[in-house]
């Protein structure tokens, strides 16, 4: 198995695949030994990833040229190839398989059950893997009114953002009545460095496929639509491979598995923008609308896709479906929290040692998350926050480090679940820095249609800058959190309703960085170039004069053998002086 | 009707379910400010994209303010339109799109009658907190023969997309863009010249701003009058005397015909014409083509298309040469009554004053801003010189008096001149819908049966209807008849005449909602449609209080057939009088 990621395709993973099957032919095992582009590991940061079955031994960070040992060694004479072997980032072992391996011991996999197992262009592996089968237990075994019931009583909540009863969501749209219904899925992952959608759809597309016709079946629609973005050409090859093989097998179609139930799904592809993750602006923009936002209600569960009620569930909730059907709603709502079930998924990003896309039940601590799954802040660091729910998330800190993970513990900490970003900060980020990184992708992404979306975030990106240049006052943080508020409660959707959130939560857990940086004109941090100082310790200085020969501006003066002495206000800070000094006399203050 | 319950300010009302939190306030008294809503109610026409979030309030239990124009009052309702959280909300929000809103109000074509700056105003802005470092999203200016975008003013409020999509159905105004940087534009960012825009002017009529205004041809005009070689002779459009008034404060539905009369020789125009003249002179022609198609059809002869069609409204013309160029054989060839009235004036009537056409400036005062556009038509020219030079509109025009330090309200009632200036009360209802066919019906009946009409009111043929349909009895003879106004109403009667499916003779067709009452440069509604109604019983009034109301009894237009035209429909009718029409079908050029 040849992780198939995003990471690792871009990492010459391809590569790697063809010389496997080049080393293969050249030992005439091509017959015995399938090489497959699997879904997502997970393990982003060490790609390119191959796992090797049976024994299931993993070996990371695989170059192109290392397809001829691997075949000769592992394949040929049963001996692994300990350099290629998961290294531990705090221990230092080299670890062997899948249940070794640290970044794995606290997942659960349940939504990836299938992700870097079976082959996803293959419908009878993803059978062997139980695919369908909840489909036929439902067709044959159960009235939509149980599978709605069964949905409901899991505790399953829409894994999109904002965390609603699926089995409610589903059993509204059943009661409306309708010559016509449409099942949507949301496959509009916007999120920067969010790629938990596109890994399932990558890595198991039948488990989306397979839940759609269920929740076909509850809500008595016979068409199915998956909203996906033009630029996941792999995630809509795995579908389009998948949606052909289902209805070739008559998982799809007319008259399913002879039950007399049809179903079909088509794709629909979005252009890229962030909004139309939003479900009426989805619909707007399958409707060859543009991709805005309406007011609800009516919600599309009413008056959806073309006015017919839709039910529009994401990508990930639909792969929770299926185990479900098939292992009932105790077994589901066992896991996770009182009010949170089943598992979540994350893309684990930013200052840590394993940066990836993994999977853990609802309740597991920041601290396992951060530490034990993520092997701790790389460079030996500081945990300092982390950011969910992508750019209209909120951070959270030290003090929530112990807090368990779900919907409601993360509202309460000023942050939200959203679709399962996950960005880790060490003690060098700035945080009115990583706010204004937030807003800076909101302004670009909101669709313009409301006035406090529109405007009002330009004008805290705005505000924000001018603080980060130094040029705030104690007065604009009043401005920055009245702005931010009224953005909330006036906006049209949940878009610009959210936005804010790394504004409030950072001004909140960092007051005193955004205080400093007001007051003292300082960043704590050492991020903002326009509050750093370079200074000379005269002290150390020797007066080589080779910081004022390298200067660009002019800005160091001095005699020879004599410290010198930096002019700020003439000075850039591109620091090219402070590289040139052999005496460590040049500091940043 | 199901009620349900609520409180508004801790006052109880109970009201039908499915009105709006606004509406229901409204009935208690209280006026939620409003931006981007806007309602025609008589005609129905609502634009709530609740984008501005001016009109939010607090609902009890509701995590988020809600915006009024566009949430519905449900049972148990708890709703506060003024707590502190509501008030410091839409002072935020009024800063955030002022914030982004040019402040060069003292030389705006709105200022003083702009719902921004009287909302601004209202909310008591007085000052933009961190103005100094806020950026303001620019897009180009754009020009065409009618109408000027000037999209830095767009508040995004969709009035002029909801227009131009839903009510027009021309689909040359839509949002484009995102974020900060959204506006609206035609398709491809063309200018609108090159777009498919009839220049109706319904954006420019509902535009709440700036961003969408006429061009203003009031200098072209004073050039003209004061320029001594040349003599300048205007026209005023039927619809304008009946809504001028509003602009000197008096109530909608006051007719200033003679006062307007006044005006315009006190600002210097040499002669003071009346376009219903050439209404009158339109209905000849239209209504003998009318009757020269009927009879012919009813002959069996099959080139003789029906229905016929009205073809006075420049921006149905624009409409159907862009969206239906292979129907364009089945509207009437008769020009507007505008360029009749040109065409007469360089011919006739400067031979009768013994004064060259390119000495004579034909200015025509109009409800319409696609009679720009009109009268600088090719076709309507003569060696370079048009027929009709110059159009301004009712907004133009009370500008102009002003400018001109005359108060309306104090003038005395003047008359037109002769011999443009006589006409009966068939050409004053053309500003009306339904004016049109009606005023060709009295004429036609009397031609084709060669009997008196009695019954000289074809009430069924008024209102506001979008679509109606009356069946005329003709001495016998049913004659259907359909009308529309709005284009969206008229493509649902082309579509049915594209098809074969239509039973109709003849249809009159206005694209303006209410008729040219409403037309693009009028006074400024502010979705009040009461306003348009008042102006639509005005001209009614007009027509009941006139000695002569059928045009074939105006003894002027007697008198030019007579003297210079012949009969209706003559050779030298035709060749002044009628026109031909364009395929215009925008082709979309990419380039290379």
């Amino acid at each position: 198995m040849v992780c198939g990621g995003t990471g690792c395709s871009g990492s010459q993973g391809e590569a790697l695949l063809d010389n496997l099957n080049l080393e293969l032919e050249a030992n005439a095992l091509e017959n015995d030994i399938h090489v497959v582009k699997a879904g997502c590991f997970g393990l982003c940061s060490t790609g390119p990833n191959i796992k090797i079955i049976p024994g299931n031994v993993i070996y990371t960070g695989v170059k192109p040229d290392d397809a001829k040992e691997i075949v000769s060694e592992h394949i040929m004479k049963g001996r692994p190839v300990e350099r290629l072997l998961f290294t531990d980032p705090l221990t230092k072992k080299k670890l062997t398989t899948e249940k070794e391996l640290s970044p794995f011991r606290k997942q659960l996999r349940l939504v990836l059950r299938n992700c870097g197992v079976i082959d996803p262009g293959n419908i009878d592996d993803a059978i062997a893997h139980d695919a369908y089968a909840a489909l036929s237990m439902a067709l044959t075994e159960m009235k939509p009114a149980d599978v709605i019931k069964i949905i409901k009583d899991s505790g399953l909540r829409g894994r999109g953002g904002g965390g609603f009863s699926t089995g409610l969501k589903w059993e509204i749209a059943a009661k409306n009545k309708s010559d016509e219904k449409y099942v949507v899925c949301n496959a509009d992952e916007g999120d920067p460095g969010a790629f938990m959608d596109r890994s399932v759809l990558e890595g198991d597309p039948h488990a989306v496929l397979e839940a759609m016709a269920i929740c076909g079946y509850a809500i008595k629609a016979a068409k199915g639509l998956i909203y996906i973005r033009a630029e996941y050409p792999l995630a809509v090859a795995r579908l389009k491979t998948a949606i052909e093989q289902a209805r070739e097998y008559g998982l799809l179609g007319k008259d399913i598995m002879g039950s007399g139930f049809n179903f079909d799904i088509e794709i629909r592809y979005g252009a890229g923008a962030f909004v139309c993750g939003e479900e009426t602006a989805l619909i707007h923009s399958m409707e060859g609308l543009r991709g805005e936002p309406t007011v609800k209600p009516p919600f599309p569960a009413e008056s959806g896709y073309r006015n017919k009620p839709t039910n529009v569930n994401n990508v990930e909730t639909f792969a929770c479906i299926s185990p479900i059907i098939l292992k009932g709603a105790e077994w589901f709502s066992s896991i996770g929290t009182q009010k949170s079930k089943g598992t979540k998924v994350f893309a684990l990003a930013g200052k840590i040692n394993n940066v990836g896309l993994i999977e853990v039940p609802m309740g597991t601590t920041l601290r396992e998350v951060v530490y034990d799954i993520g092997g701790g802040i790389r460079n030996g660091r500081k945990f300092k926050a982390a950011q969910t729910g992508g750019p209209s998330g909120g951070c959270l800190t030290e003090k929530h480090l112990d807090t368990p993970i779900d919907f409601d513990n993360l509202i309460e900490a000023g942050s939200m679940m959203g679709s399962g970003g996950l960005i880790v900060m060490d003690e060098d980020d700035c945080m009115v820095s990583v706010a204004k990184f937030f807003l800076d992708f909101t302004v670009e992404e909101s669709c313009g249609k409301c006035a406090p979306c529109r405007i009002g975030n330009k004008r805290l990106y705005e505000l924000l800058d001018h603080i980060t240049k130094g040029k705030g006052t104690p007065a604009d943080l009043d401005r920055l959190k009245n702005m931010c508020l009224v953005i909330k409660d006036t906006s049209l959707c949940g878009l610009g309703q959210s936005s804010p959130n790394p504004v409030l939560s950072t001004l909140e857990n960092f007051k005193d960085e955004y205080d400093s940086h007001v007051t003292a004109k300082k960043c704590p941090a050492g991020h903002c170039k326009d509050l750093m100082e370079y200074f000379i310790i005269s002290a150390n200085c020797v007066g080589c004069t080779a910081c004022a020969r390298v200067c660009p501006v002019g800005a160091i003066t001095g005699e020879r053998k004599e410290p010198h002495v930096i002019n700020p206000a003439i000075c850039i800070k591109c620091g090219a002086c402070k590289e040139k000094c052999k005496f460590d006399a040049i500091i940043i203050q | 009707m199901e009620k349900v319950k609520l409180t508004i300010d801790n006052k109880p009302i109970e009201i039908p379910k499915g009105t709006t939190i606004n509406k229901a306030a409204r009935q208690l008294g209280i006026e939620i400010p409003t931006l981007c809503y806007m309602q025609l109610h008589d005609l129905n026409i609502e634009n709530k994209p609740a984008g501005c979030r001016i009109c939010v309030v607090e609902v009890q239990d509701r995590r988020n303010l809600a915006p009024s124009c566009a949430t519905n009052c449900e049972e148990g309702m708890v709703i506060k339109t003024h707590s502190t959280r509501v008030l410091n909300a839409r002072r935020t929000v009024m800063e955030f799109i002022l914030s982004d809103h040019p402040k060069d109000c003292l030389i705006c074509p709105k200022s003083g009658n702009c719902e921004l700056q009287t909302m601004a105003h209202q909310l008591g802005i007085r000052e933009i907190p961190g103005e100094e470092i806020a950026s303001t999203s620019t897009y180009r200016k754009d020009t065409s023969p009618s109408i000027i975008r000037d999209l830095d003013k767009c508040i995004l409020c969709r009035r002029c997309e909801m227009m131009c999509n839903t009510v027009q159905t021309v689909g040359a105004l839509s949002a484009i863009n995102r974020g900060f940087m959204a506006t609206v534009a035609p398709a491809f960012e063309q200018n609108l010249e090159h777009s498919t825009c009839t220049y109706c002017g319904q954006c420019v009529a509902v535009c709440p701003t700036g961003a969408l205004t006429e061009v203003d041809h009031t200098p072209d005009v004073l050039r003209a009058l004061a320029d001594p070689a040349k003599t300048v002779i205007v026209q005023t459009a039927p619809a304008v005397r009946a809504a001028l008034g509003e602009l000197f404060g008096m109530e909608p539905g006051t007719l200033v015909t003679g006062k307007m009369v006044t005006a315009l020789r006190e600002l210097g125009f040499d002669y003071v014409f009346d376009t219903d003249f050439a209404a009158d002179l339109t209905i000849m022609e239209e209504g003998t083509e009318l009757l020269d198609r009927l009879k012919r059809h009813l002959n069996g002869d099959r080139s003789a298309r029906l229905p016929i069609l009205t073809s006075c409204c420049p921006g149905w013309v624009n409409f159907f040469e862009e969206y239906y160029p292979d129907l364009k054989d089945i509207p009437s060839t008769a020009k507007s009554p505008q360029q009749m009235f040109g065409a007469i004036a360089k011919t006739y009537f400067a031979d009768k004053i013994n004064v060259s056409r390119k000495d004579l400036v034909v200015v025509s005062i109009m409800p319409c801003l696609a009679k720009k556009y009109e009268c600088q038509r090719e076709e309507f020219s003569s060696d370079g010189n048009r027929d009709v030079d110059f159009s301004i509109s009712t907004r133009e025009l009370a500008a102009f008096i002003k400018q001109a330090n005359i108060d309306l309200n104090n003038l005395k009632n003047g008359e037109f001149d002769a011999p443009l200036g006589e006409s009966t009360g068939a050409g004053v209802i053309f500003g009306a819908t339904g004016g049109v066919i009606e005023a060709a019906c009295r004429t036609a009946y009397e031609i084709f049966t060669g009997k008196k009409l009695e019954r000289i009111d074809f009430t069924e043929l008024r209102g506001l209807e979008g679509v109606r349909a009356a069946t005329i009895d003709f001495d016998g003879l049913p004659l259907n008849i359909g009308i529309a106004h709005g284009l969206g109403n008229a493509r649902n009667l082309l579509d049915e005449v594209r098809s074969g499916r239509s039973q109709f003779h003849a249809i009159e067709v206005m694209a303006c909602p209410g008729g040219c009452i409403g037309g693009g440069g009028q006074p400024l509604h502010h979705g009040n449609s009461e306003i348009i109604k008042a102006r639509a019983a005005a001209l009614y009034n007009e027509d009941r209080g006139k000695p002569l109301r059928k045009s074939h009894q105006n003894p002027f237009i007697i008198k030019l057939y007579e003297e210079f035209l012949g009969k209706p429909n003559s050779e030298k009718a035709h060749h002044l009088l009628h026109t031909k029409y364009f395929d215009k079908k925008k082709k979309i050029i990419v380039k290379q």
